[in-house]
């Protein structure tokens, strides 16, 4: 066997392709559960973007909510602490701090897709207008806040804690890793594949999935039928809100456990990337992230654990900051290669006017 | 004919109508400005409630911004790149296209002009001038032509598209400062001064050629869109790219080349604040230019004036929140300004509730909603 | 022509007073009307005249500013379809209030969802019941098609199954048969009248006199947002029920005295074209026309004529076949180039392709000749000229408008469309393409639009009309091709020819099926 692999591996040009296969398939048994932190913020990013846009409301303005709540969670969690205190339980770490900080970023991107949902559905601005307004506001509050915080060198609450499966669960053969890609997670990164799958047999079986999706194409007939469409819309923007609120409270209490400015680092928008890839479903959407979040990953291992050989030579070539961009590289390129066949929902984005005009 | 009476009062309402909206909203923003001054008070501990801080703090902006020559050359300096950011985003708006690169495309422009700025740093003025801007427009244009082209074959919506590409700039600065073009000089990763490629003073100590530039392109862009038939082209495709293709217009190439012109313009912007304000770049050369842009874009509603005036105003608060830093003890930091904007912002899209609750009658709408603006993901501009 | 029923029933639903004005214009002033159960009453009115108004009102889609809706005498609010729904009244839409990515059934059972469980629809109960229903009017249907791969007279009947899924007793039909051949609406008037004699009352609007004539149980008529007057169809014809709707005498037939064709201007031949979706559209065409000639294309919507039209006008590249003008052959030439050529088109989409609703009326008329002298010298636009432009063509065509410099989106639709005739008429034309020129406007724009085509036509120019009104078809041709799958299936002389026959074409393509299919093939 190992004979067959030197072999192709020394074959010119197309033999690099086979070594970067057998990389992958080297690292990526490794690097899964890093994989799946990084796309939990993107996902969850892209989700939130599903809701929105699966409802007719384009959602631009994910990346803001995400830090406005990274930073509410984390300075909420700051407050608290010397009131609740508490030792991290065994559940994932969790103190009281900690879920009540939770539940204030929850709160966070409720309040803002609220803001977003009035802008868009009562007063009919444009949405992606709208949406770019609500990043600059977010990102000029949560830096002025910061910068004015920092100044008094708070401590922070912590943050959850990621579970450790056990060994054995990893050296089972070929599927083993893939479990314990999903368990080596905190509660949020575990919860997520939950949420994909609860939310997409909600959108494709359920009463409130059918009346979502035809009020994102064809909100005129839904309110013939009695449906009140400004309500509807209302509801699913708020609680996709509270998706992207989970997104940023991924970030600086989970993935870390402190605040910095723009740590969103553009993963709104490459969860919007990811929700048109995925064609707006929840399950497309996470395969999505899952590409998104390989790149990153992809680009940190092959920094701090390079491959041999003649793609190793390769690849050591390469700058750092190249592989910074990767994401955003790959983002693109696979945007305009599968975008063409990508279809919206029919009412994406038009703002919906209750009365007629006289005809 | 009207009398010159009656004329000076119809001018006079159109400009209210113009203006009211956004004079109403900075006000609106001073207000909560100061709310959210009082309430930074409360939150810092460790010092005595001052009810007249926001007074303090205003007024230390407008001196830094306009009380005294060198101050409003600040200002002026400030408002050079916003303008033409503003209107690289503004050109794009009318185009129907979302330019949310501006910051990539400046990013890159400022690249382009000081790798030949440093290259031409002994070369006459004459010559080393007008190559380092030209660099940084074409190395802008090609940044704003990538997200352009894409968007043109693929239908790829450039609000991802170049947003992505801000990143990538940013990862595109930091190679090429820490790489080819690194001093070794320093110890952290610095190119070289550019030299005979700056741009001349002209006012004060230092007030640069930039606004001369900033202002040309004010009218460039106004006689553009408005004047030519060509701006006519861009003016359509935005409003309607399908009675656009009826009239053998080309929405895929307009596309193109309004992104190519827009990333030209943040470009130049790139280029001045390098060939004018600091002679060389850094690893982590950014300002926040990229994303003023878009706001000034926005609150001077994508006209050529609007921008210029809206920059002016930006700019003024910029160049003012240093002083309003110090004069209180910087307990108000200068992202106090990014707070300001932002109400602006919101205030403009509330436009609707901002009128009925100050019952402005007359005035025109601030952002529009256009039947086209909406993110056609998957539809190819005039494509069948 | 009631049930036979001797007794006069309380109405089920009656109208009073009812008032509703928009800016500008004054919808509904003070209509009454009433429907008794086991009727059908029409609503008569042409466009603008203020029917759909009074329904959104009865609907809940709109709030009148004035007047009551009475049910069986009692007084009730109806402020959203909710309501109305809930008061058992099903609206059947002019343009279909259907999703066309969800199935029959999902369409049907929207807002009235039945559930199993407390979250999962039950959706094979939703389909049995469906079926059944569909059954008892003698339709086959599946209930998990897409909706939007049916045909325009199935959807029709989804939207009827829709109402009676509801329980509905009060039916009103929006123009049902605007988009319908002869075939399908004598269908569905046999649908109608089934219903009528179950005991549903039914309101009818509609702008077709004769249809209206023979369908109706009372006819009321609408002119302006009043009523004009109320007839039973044995005390009325067709001359007296236009006059009520116009307020004046009409020509109901326009002279278009005998053509003059000459030499072939517009050569169609074996065309091919794909629609958006990748399938073709138009399947292999020939056509020609003659200048001096009107050729009408009569078909059902969906049946390739868009696509053709955007082929000729050079807005869709073809796959096969080619085009010629005169003798230059169009097949790789863009659409300016075809306008310079003398190519003219009123396109049926007027917000769309016609005008830029945000632009002032000036530059809509220069939209196709911008970049040409005297309006552009190189690249810089001559304002002046641009504005004699507009002056000229709203003196010309009598467009109602105070100035040249209003945005085009402030124009009533039908002085839109004068705007659009105004430029793509002026000068002369080989060749012009007018796709439902008169959709949606008043009679007097109907009119005078009409008379324009016969005038062009007259002076030499080769028309060729396309419209889903098989009576505007009927009323203009010299020459009627009908369009089925995207094939010419027959050409007929406009004189001569029979509307049955035509419907019948329209309908089957002319292989002989007696009759109206009963399976949904769309």
């Amino acid at each position: 066997m190992d004979v067959v692999i030197q072999f192709l591996y020394s074959i010119p040009v197309l033999g690099l392709a086979f070594q970067l296969v057998g990389y992958l398939a080297e690292i990526v048994p490794n690097i899964a559960p890093i994989i799946l932190q990084n796309a939990t913020p993107i996902a969850l990013a892209a989700l939130c973007g599903v809701l929105c846009e699966r409802s007719g409301v384009v959602n631009i303005g994910i990346e803001g909510i995400m830090i406005a709540s990274a930073f509410v969670g984390w300075y909420v969690g700051v407050l608290v602490e010397p009131v609740l205190g508490g030792t991290p339980s065994a559940f994932f770490g969790a103190t009281p701090t900690l879920l009540v900080a939770l539940g204030a970023a929850l709160l966070m991107g409720m309040l803002i897709s609220l803001l977003h949902a009035w802008l868009s559905i009562s007063l009919r601005a444009d949405q992606i207008i709208s949406g770019t307004i609500i990043n600059i506001a977010a990102f000029g509050l949560t830096g002025y806040l910061n910068n004015l915080i920092s100044q008094t060198s708070p401590e922070g609450a912590g943050a959850f804690v990621r579970f450790t499966p056990p060994k054995e669960l990893a050296n089972v053969p070929v599927v083993g890793w893939i479990g314990d890609m999903f368990l080596r997670q905190g509660p949020i990164g575990m919860s997520l594949i939950v949420v994909v799958i609860v939310f997409q047999v909600l959108l494709f079986r359920s009463r409130w999935g059918l009346r979502t999706r035809a009020v994102g194409e064809h909100p005129r007939a839904v309110e013939t039928v009695g449906i009140n469409v400004i309500w509807l819309r209302y509801r699913n923007v708020v609680m996709a809100g509270a998706l992207a609120g989970l997104a940023g409270a991924y970030l600086s209490m989970e993935g870390t456990n402190s605040f910095q400015q723009g740590m969103t680092a553009g993963r709104g928008f490459i969860g919007l990337a990811a929700m048109i890839v995925g064609r707006w479903t929840p399950i497309g959407a996470f395969g999505a992230a899952l590409l998104f979040a390989s790149s990153r990953a992809l680009g940190d291992s092959i920094n701090f654990f390079p491959p041999s050989g003649e793609l190793g030579n390769l690849l050591a070539q390469l700058p750092g900051q190249f592989f910074d961009a990767l994401p955003y590289l790959v983002t693109i390129i696979v945007l305009a290669g599968l975008i063409g066949r990508s279809i919206p929902p029919a009412a994406d984005g038009q703002p919906y006017e209750r009365e007629q005009a006289a005809l | 004919m009207a009398s010159w009476q009656q004329r000076a009062v119809a001018l006079a309402r159109q400009t209210w109508a113009a203006m009211a909206l956004p004079f109403v909203s900075l006000l609106l923003a001073l207000l909560i400005g100061a709310i959210v001054i009082l309430a930074s008070e409360v939150v810092v501990p460790g010092r005595a409630f001052d009810l007249t801080l926001p007074f303090t703090a205003y007024a230390a902006l407008f001196q830094g911004a306009l009380g005294g020559l060198d101050p409003i050359v600040n200002t002026v300096r400030a408002s050079t790149p916003l303008v033409l950011g503003g209107l690289a985003v503004g050109l794009a708006f009318r185009a129907g296209l979302f330019n949310i690169g501006a910051q990539g495309q400046f990013l890159l422009g400022a690249l382009g002009s000081v790798t030949v700025g440093v290259a031409l740093k002994e070369a006459s003025p004459f010559i080393a001038i007008p190559a380092a801007l030209a660099a940084g427009m074409l190395a802008g244009a090609a940044w704003g032509f990538i997200p352009g082209f894409l968007k043109a074959v693929s239908g790829a919506h450039e609000v991802v598209t170049t947003i992505m590409l801000n990143y990538v700039a940013a990862s595109v600065i930091a190679w090429a400062v820490s790489g080819p073009l690194d001093q070794p000089t320093s110890p952290s990763p610095i190119t070289d001064q550019v030299g005979n490629a700056a741009l001349p003073v002209i006012i004060g100590q230092n007030g640069h050629m930039g606004a001369l530039i900033a202002l040309a392109a004010v009218f460039a862009v106004g006689w553009l869109l408005f004047r030519t038939t060509r701006g006519f082209e861009i003016r359509t495709v935005g409003a309607n790219p399908d009675a656009a293709r009826y009239a053998g217009m080309q929405p895929r190439l307009v596309v193109v080349l309004t992104m190519s012109l827009a990333g030209m313009l943040a470009g130049l912007a790139g280029a001045t604040v390098v060939l004018g304000v600091t002679h060389h770049m850094t690893a982590s050369f950014g300002t926040t230019v990229g994303f003023d842009a878009i706001a000034v874009a926005l609150l001077g509603r994508s006209s050529p004036v609007g921008i210029a005036l809206a920059a002016l105003l930006f700019g003024a608060m910029r160049a003012g929140a240093p002083l309003m830093q110090i004069q209180t003890q910087s307990l108000i930091p200068a992202e106090l300004v990014d707070v300001l904007q932002a109400t602006i912002l919101l205030s403009l899209v509330a436009h609707e509730l901002v009128r009925r609750i100050f019952r402005l009658q007359g005035v025109k709408a601030a952002v529009e909603t256009t039947d086209t603006i909406g993110p056609a993901y998957g539809r190819r501009p005039g494509i069948r | 022509m009631t049930s036979g029923v001797q007794t006069v029933q309380a109405p089920a639903l009656e109208m009073r007073g009812i008032t509703k004005g928009y800016p500008g214009v004054l919808a509904n002033d003070g209509i009454d009307l009433d429907v008794r159960p086991g009727e059908i009453h029409a609503l008569l009115g042409e466009n603008g005249a203020g029917k759909t108004t009074l329904m959104n009102i009865l609907y809940g889609l709109a709030k009148p500013d004035a007047g009551e809706i009475l049910l069986d005498g009692s007084s009730v609010e109806i402020t959203s379809p909710q309501d109305a729904i809930r008061q058992r009244i099903c609206m059947v839409h002019q343009h279909f209030m259907l999703v066309p990515v969800l199935s029959v059934s999902d369409n049907i059972l929207l807002g009235e969802e039945p559930m199993a469980g407390p979250i999962f629809l039950d959706r094979a109960g939703a389909h049995r019941r469906i079926r059944d229903l569909a059954m008892s009017f003698g339709w086959e249907i599946d209930p998990e098609q897409r909706v939007g791969s049916l045909s325009v007279g199935w959807q029709q009947r989804v939207e009827i199954l829709k109402a009676l899924y509801r329980n509905a007793r009060i039916l009103v039909l929006d123009e049902p048969t605007a988009v319908l051949t002869p075939q399908e609406t004598k269908e569905i008037f046999s649908v109608l009248r089934r219903l009528r004699a179950e005991g549903y009352a039914i309101i009818f609007i509609s702008h077709k006199l004769y249809e209206v004539l023979e369908i109706a149980d009372r006819i009321t008529v609408i002119r302006r947002g009043k009523v004009v007057g109320s007839r039973t169809p044995a005390a009325t014809n067709e001359e007296d029920l236009a006059e009520m709707m116009v307020g004046r005498e009409v020509n109901l037939t326009v002279d278009r005295g005998a053509s003059q064709p000459g030499d072939v201007v517009l050569q169609i031949e074996e065309l091919r074209v794909k629609d958006d979706r990748g399938s073709e559209a138009v399947r292999g065409v020939n056509l020609e026309v003659r200048a001096g000639e009107i050729v009408g294309i009569a078909g059902v919507a969906g049946n390739g004529q868009d696509e053709l039209v955007e082929a000729i006008v050079g807005l869709r590249r073809p796959s096969a076949g080619r085009i010629r003008l005169a003798d230059h052959d169009l097949t790789s030439v863009g659409a300016r180039q075809r306008h310079r050529l003398g190519v003219g088109f009123i396109p049926a989409d007027r917000h769309r392709f016609g005008l830029v609703l945000s632009f002032p009326l000036s530059d809509n008329f220069i939209l196709t000749d911008y970049y040409e002298a005297p309006y552009a010298r190189g690249m810089i636009r001559d304002e002046a000229a641009i504005e004699a432009r507009a002056v000229r063509g709203i003196r010309d065509f009598d467009v109602r408008t105070p100035s040249a410099r209003v945005t085009c989106g402030t124009l009533s639709g039908g002085n839109q469309q004068k705007v659009i005739v105004a430029r793509e008429f002026e000068g002369e034309q080989r060749l012009l393409v007018l796709d439902q020129p008169t959709r949606g406007l008043d009679v007097g724009s109907i009119e005078f639009i009409h008379r324009q085509a016969i005038a062009k036509r007259d002076v030499g120019t080769a028309i060729l009309l396309v419209s889903a009104e098989l009576d505007e078809v009927l009323e203009l041709s010299d020459r009627i091709a009908v369009m089925y799958r995207g094939q010419i299936v027959s050409v007929r002389d406009g004189r001569t020819a029979d509307k049955n026959e035509i419907g019948i074409l329209m309908a089957t393509g002319g292989s002989q099926v007696a009759g109206l299919s009963t399976s949904p093939v769309a």
